[in-house]
């Protein structure tokens, strides 16, 4: 089967930016992209879980989209944009596509 | 003095407040025991409702008068005034960077709903009569806070231009329109409407089984309190731990003046009390982490969920009350 080259980047962010991000993606041009529940886990801050906040203000979320080779650093700026002065990981990783017209 | 401790006994005894230790004590005990998510959000969507609605028929029964409008705007006023009390004494007191102080100051003005809450049942059960519309107030103070603390942030270099939190689009509207003001209010309102009839159609569901729930709920904020107790105890300062009992008897003085020179109930007096001494671990968490990113959050729920919360539950409650009947003869 004939695969593309595509970049993937995963986004570890704060709940409370979940809107701002993806609204933002959506202006870059970013078509489509998963969002995912965070279950918990540590970081700088120490351990956190989802369990019990009262609020969103304490919880994440993964966001998953792939993009075309070309267009990943623009998308990456606006990402960037975003998350900089918020807790999070942000990753990209060289993946492979089967349907390169749908990205 | 003998009816400060006949009061604050009989309130330690009380379910709602046993469950809540109990909810402590089992996530320091590192407990299994939890409540699931969906579980813990639906018992407060219940709350809120049950709130709104009961105090919207009450102000449907009394009418609109002045001493209500009056009410809300001192509330609100109030909300503003806070957070510069409470950066001023954290600046004194502790030593918090200019960010994390501002973010506490925030919280410490704007209000919470569950002691709020719990206060009303209180009143309810000794028998003390307070006015409806005080759950419109306690709506009204949840966003003033807010504003206050984003202005003292960025007055004191705390928040650089690039990240200036009035240029944030849509965070206002998000505090304004979250979830428990929309639902608080509306079931308010939906209560004015309706009146006495309204809430005979629905008595059996928001009355009757409203201690119940009140306390499965307090069991889980227990949980969730003990848990950021023991995750962050290392950040609990003498200092820290001074504010977050301090700032509430200031924050219910300044609420008791306000009450006064209003001439509210005695009820309605411990609230404005309960109001001003309450600090937020919902709205304004959230409304932080967008516009003050850098403040630690594990400082401000701690002490607002942690100590104050804790606190106003189990020694301020009866104390507000108790003050209030001594000064209103109620």
């Amino acid at each position: 089967m004939k695969t593309f080259k595509a970049k993937r980047i995963e986004i570890m962010i704060e709940s409370v930016m979940e809107r701002r991000l993806t609204d933002a993606l959506a202006k870059a041009g970013v078509k489509g992209y998963t969002i995912l529940p965070v279950l918990g886990g540590s970081g700088r801050a120490g351990r956190w879980s989802r369990e019990g906040q009262v609020s969103r203000a304490a919880g994440m979320v993964a966001i998953v989209c792939i993009l075309k080779y070309d267009s990943a650093e623009k998308v990456l700026d606006t990402v960037f944009g975003i998350v900089d002065r918020h807790n999070g990981v942000v990753c990209v990783t060289e993946c492979e596509i089967v349907r390169a017209d749908r990205f | 003095m003998q009816g400060i401790i006949e009061l604050a006994a009989a309130n330690l005894l009380s379910p709602i407040i046993l469950f809540f230790a109990l909810g402590v004590a089992a996530a320091l005990a590192r407990s299994e025991l939890t409540i699931p998510e969906a579980v813990a959000k639906g018992l407060s969507l219940y709350l809120l409702l049950a709130i709104g609605f009961k105090g919207g028929a009450s102000v449907a029964d009394h009418g609109i008068d002045t001493t209500l409008i009056l009410t809300l705007f001192a509330g609100i006023m109030l909300s503003f005034l806070l957070p510069f009390i409470a950066f001023a004494l954290l600046r004194v007191i502790t030593g918090l960077s200019t960010v994390d102080a501002a973010a506490v100051a925030a919280h410490y003005g704007s209000i919470s709903i569950v002691t709020y809450v719990t206060a009303t049942s209180v009143l309810t059960l000794a028998g003390v009569a307070f006015d409806g519309y005080m759950v419109a107030v306690a709506a009204a103070m949840e966003a003033p806070a807010i504003l206050s603390a984003l202005w003292l942030a960025a007055r004191a270099g705390g928040v650089n231009r690039s990240s200036d939190p009035a240029m944030e689009s849509g965070l206002f509207r998000e505090i304004l329109l979250n979830g428990s003001i929309v639902l608080l209010v509306g079931a308010f309102l939906i209560g004015a409407v309706t009146g006495a009839e309204g809430l005979a159609q629905i008595d059996a569901f928001i009355i009757a089984p409203f201690q119940g729930v009140l306390c499965l709920f307090l069991l889980d904020m227990g949980l969730v309190a003990g848990r950021g107790l023991r995750n962050a105890r290392h950040l609990i300062t003498v200092r820290l731990l001074a504010f977050g009992v301090l700032m509430p008897l200031i924050g219910a003085v300044m609420g008791m003046v306000t009450g006064l020179l209003l001439g509210l109930s005695t009820g309605s007096l411990t609230l404005m009390m309960v109001l001003g001494a309450s600090a937020s671990y919902i709205a304004v968490p959230a409304a932080m982490r967008v516009a003050l990113p850098e403040a630690n959050p594990a400082i401000y729920l701690t002490l607002a969920l942690g100590i104050t919360f804790p606190f106003n539950l189990t020694l301020g409650i009866p104390l507000y009350l108790a003050i209030a009947q001594f000064f209103t003869g109620g």
